[in-house]
């Protein structure tokens, strides 16, 4: 087992946090929040793993002294330079939550094998998690000339990091579609829906091939990508299409989660919470951290 | 006591014009209200800055080429630039204000005024006049519009929109949503609506607006806008003029701007035909209206059987990519 710390105790923090308890591979000992109050903290004690609510650097030696080796940051983009700074300087692997965007964008089905060696891997969005495979999986039979998504979430299940930089999340997604995606433009869209009971969470992967689609092709490979991210997200599911309209295909999912910490609309969270934890175990099961 | 009519014709209007404005039609219609004394004027992608998509439609011509080609032509009138956070970005927004746009309008559904923090912190600190714009104002009590409006002054915006993207609400609705605002909003804050008229309530609904307390008008020449289109312009001033509130606007050139030069443009009427009447009965964002009405003919399903389950999924603005889903799934449980 492989120990790790999760830095930022919210809701990514704390469904990640759920579903290492599941881990052969990865075991949580630390918990780092800035909130004494904090709910996240709160669970991470009832469940024997260390916290603190001073941040970081106060416990830095600590964290090491416990044999940490993999990191796990779900705290927001500015603060995330400074953790990777700290942790990789002590060998520690750190596996980034946040739009940062230090080490390479990494999409499990996609790209993981590329960066198993980079001391920061980005886990994208949470909206880049659920479409990227998508994208990925026309532009591995022909040439996509543009990737665009549509990421539908239900109000509740976005927290106030990605509210206060709404941009970074259709930066980081667009950058995304385009450098793993394989799209040659990205664009990204992001809609936030209040209903109640809430939504579960939509994405629409719209591409535009640059030649007439390989209908046969194309249908094959997506279904084949969605077997793929439903190892991971089982609640992965590709609702209707892909429909051909021209050079356009278009596919639209549904990303149910596991209700771990957040109930199961909030698939966004568990897309998320399982690359990041798939990727850490990876890590692990090759000695890596 | 004087009001301040926006014109939407050149922005809300794009969406039946499925975006396909030519530079020429912008520039003879912006020139054309200018010299009507129209004061505001706002031009972009129906759906704001960077709604450029397959999602939404691409327009003929990129919002920084519009913008670069209106803006200089102004004699008196200031141009606006609409935004949806999620959709458009601050570098847009930059982009606006570099062209010369004077107001952004930061435009989230009525519930998420959060995450306009960035857009309307730039747009202020650009100078540019901050509007706050919260759609789908129906679906939430006056109570908690006046919640999400003071999120958004609090981050700078200095005129707040009750927005009734749908075209649903009534007078008292309005009035009740509009006199929250005034009564709970800082007194140096001023108020405004946006009206569509799917039920024909776009002047009524603008009249009440302005007796609660608001002294910013959107509306559009012939109504040019999505579903049945907006408050027709003429019309408001008319009424306005009958009224005795200045408007500054002459009724004329506003007439003429609509029979000669918006009517000549449209693609369709814009009326209240039974899917745009839906719309507006059934709460549902008034942009969805073409999209349903293509889908239905693709699909072969009734477009208003589309835009009923689209209200009773509770969809929000932005979610157009939806239609299409939707009506594959009429298709299947008709067959």
């Amino acid at each position: 087992m492989a120990k790790a710390v999760i830095i930022g105790p919210g809701n990514i923090g704390t469904d990640l946090l759920y579903k290492a308890l599941r881990s052969e591979h990865i075991e949580v000992v630390w918990s780092i929040g800035v909130v004494e109050s904090s709910d996240g903290l709160r669970i991470a004690r009832e469940h024997g793993v260390k916290t603190s609510h001073q941040g970081l650097e106060a416990v830095l030696d600590e964290v090491i002294a416990d044999g940490v080796t993999i990191a796990f940051d779900a705290t927001s983009a500015k603060y995330h330079p400074r953790h990777n700074e700290l942790l990789t300087a002590r060998g520690v692997r750190m596996i980034d939550l946040t739009p940062a965007a230090i080490g390479p964008y990494c999409i499990p089905p996609v790209n993981l094998e590329e960066h198993v060696d980079a001391p920061n891997v980005n886990m994208v969005t949470c909206g880049g998690q659920a479409t990227i495979p998508m994208v990925a999986a026309v532009s591995r039979v022909q040439t996509v000339k543009y990737g665009e998504i549509v990421a539908t979430v239900s109000s509740r299940s976005i927290g106030p990091g990605t509210r206060s930089n709404i941009d970074e999340f259709t930066r980081t997604t667009r950058a995304g579609i385009e450098a793993v995606g394989g799209a040659r433009t990205g664009k990204a869209i992001i809609v936030i829906n209040p209903a109640e009971p809430p939504i579960i969470m939509r994405d629409t992967i719209h591409c535009l091939t640059e030649d007439e689609p390989d209908q046969e092709a194309i249908t094959a490979s997506i279904h084949d990508m969605v077997r793929e991210v439903q190892t991971y997200v089982p609640g992965y599911t590709l609702k209707n299409g892909p429909v051909f309209d021209g050079h356009r295909v278009t596919v639209w999912m549904e990303v149910e989660g596991l209700g771990d910490y957040l109930p199961k609309y909030a698939g966004n969270l568990d897309i998320m919470t399982s690359a990041a934890l798939k990727t850490a175990e990876l890590l692990a099961m090759r000695g890596l951290a | 006591m004087g009001v301040v009519i926006h014109e939407m014709s050149l922005r809300d209007g794009m969406h039946p014009k499925r975006h396909q404005i030519s530079i020429e039609e912008m520039v003879s219609v912006a020139s054309a209200l200018d010299a009507a004394g129209v004061p505001l004027i706002e031009v972009t992608h129906g759906d704001g800055l960077g709604g450029a998509s397959v999602n939404y439609g691409f327009p003929a011509h990129s919002d920084e080429e519009y913008l670069r080609a209106v803006v200089p032509k102004m004699k008196q009138a200031r141009i606006s630039a609409l935004t949806l956070p999620g959709i458009g970005t601050v570098e847009d927004l930059r982009m606006a204000v570099d062209c010369g746009v004077q107001c952004i309008r930061v435009a989230t559904h009525c519930t998420e005024a959060d995450v306009a923090v960035q857009h309307i912190g730039i747009s202020r600190e650009l100078g540019a006049e901050t509007v706050g714009f919260l759609m789908m104002a129906h679906m939430v009590t006056p109570e908690e519009l006046v919640k999400q409006a003071k999120i958004m002054e609090d981050f700078g915006a200095e005129i707040l929109y009750c927005t009734d993207s749908a075209g649903f609400m009534l007078p008292n609705d309005v009035t009740a949503r509009i006199g929250a605002l005034r009564s709970e909003l800082r007194p140096e804050t001023r108020i405004g609506f946006h009206g569509h008229h799917n039920l024909a309530m776009g002047v009524a609904n603008s009249l009440a607006a302005i007796e609660a307390g608001a002294d910013r008008i959107d509306s559009s020449c012939a109504g040019l806008g999505a579903g049945a289109g907006n408050t027709p312009t003429e019309v408001l001033v008319a009424v306005l003029d009958r009224m005795g509130v200045d408007t500054g606007i002459d009724l004329y050139g506003v007439m003429d701007v609509a029979e000669d030069l918006i009517v000549p443009m449209m693609e369709q009427p814009v009326r209240i035909d039974r899917d745009a009447l839906i719309l507006g009965y059934a709460g549902v964002y008034s942009s969805f209206l073409l999209f349903a009405q293509r889908a239905g003919a693709k699909y072969g399903v009734s477009s208003r059987d589309i835009l009923v389950e689209m209200g009773r999924m509770k969809t929000v603005g932005g979610q157009e990519d939806l239609i299409e889903d939707v009506a594959m799934q009429l298709a299947k449980a008709s067959s």
